[in-house]
């Protein structure tokens, strides 16, 4: 019992031990709230598979404070979310802003989807036609040729 | 069509756009602010903390901002050709420290020669940020009408000065 207790306590620590190096204060909970959401959805241009809640680029290090002083100073999501997107562009942005040049993005999973509804549904549908085929007369004869054969060898 | 061809045909788009995708260099982000107003630079002076370098007082020239810092092997490859621009061709290049000890990148500037006209000293991107930029050493070529018009991620070389950077800093009015 007492094992079980010390490695959850070990497991419950872990992670908190792995989170990020610098902590900053705030005195709003809304504007944590902010801070945590954006440096989520915010990408890092070094490490560009990771936000900036995961890395610790110094690049990142630095976007996770001006974050912190934007939304200190009263900035909203989108204030912050485009500051960074006028800097470094769009590609900043984890979720991209829905636009011309981001149509296929956005539209590609439904259109993909739509072809292959199509084409499962055609599939499905020509299965019970093919089956329906009647036997001619000749292949009826045959088939009954051929069964009472195997019957009369037993 | 014959319906043997169709997945051959799905087979190639794939090979089409993967191929396209080894050519493509995720490194390069697209700069935004091509065609933008350059950020103002207010940066204390590397030799002299008292001192700012403004990129104001560059107002009505061609040229050159240069982000480097004593850490980063490229900037040190890409010195020698910056020296060259600068001594040989006369091409005023503003430096940003970036991130650095000042007595390192001084250090730097003693030995290996100083190929600019002002350094500004930024140990805590300040100004990095206003410039989109995301590592070093990266170089801006800005207009006599204060716009950034040409911006490269990595070292300068001499094909690059050839063949971009110097017909574009004479298209628009510089003399060389």
């Amino acid at each position: 019992m007492r094992l079980i207790v010390f490695v959850l306590a070990l497991v419950l620590v872990l992670p908190a031990q792995a989170s990020k190096i610098e902590t900053y204060e705030f005195t709003e909970a809304d504007q944590e709230e902010i801070y945590k959401k954006l440096i989520e959805e915010l990408r890092c241009l070094v490490c560009q598979n990771q936000n900036l809640a995961d890395s610790n680029a110094e690049l990142a290090q630095d976007m996770r404070r001006k974050t912190y002083e934007l939304v200190t100073a009263g900035k909203n999501e989108k204030e912050v979310a485009d500051y960074m997107v006028q800097r470094y562009g769009d590609f900043v942005l984890y979720k991209p802003p829905m636009q011309t040049n981001t149509l296929l993005l956005w539209a590609g999973p439904f259109i993909i989807f739509l072809v292959g509804m199509i084409v499962l549904v055609r599939f499905i549908r020509r299965k019970p036609a093919a089956a329906d085929a009647t036997l001619s007369n000749e292949d009826r004869a045959r088939a009954e040729q051929m069964l009472s054969d195997t019957g009369e060898e037993e | 069509m014959n319906r043997t061809l169709i997945p051959l045909v799905i087979f190639l788009v794939i090979v089409g756009f993967l191929w396209k995708g080894l050519s493509l260099n995720p490194r390069e982000v697209p700069s935004v602010l091509i065609e933008k107003k350059a950020p103002e630079i207010v940066l204390p002076d590397l030799y002299n903390s008292m001192k700012q370098v403004r990129s104001a007082d560059l107002k009505g020239e061609v040229w050159l901002l240069n982000v480097w810092g004593t850490w980063c092997p490229e900037c040190w490859r890409e010195h020698g050709f910056l020296m060259e621009l600068a001594k040989r061709h006369g091409v005023k290049i503003l430096g940003i420290d970036w991130r650095d000890d000042a007595d390192d990148a001084k250090q730097m500037l003693a030995n290996q020669g100083d190929p600019f006209i002002a350094v500004g000293f930024d140990p805590d991107s300040a100004a990095i940020m206003d410039w989109g930029v995301y590592g070093a050493p990266e170089t801006f070529l800005i207009d006599k009408e204060g716009v950034i018009r040409w911006k490269h991620a990595g070292g300068l070389n001499a094909q690059l000065w050839n063949d971009e950077l110097r017909p574009l800093m004479i298209e628009l009015g510089w003399k060389p």
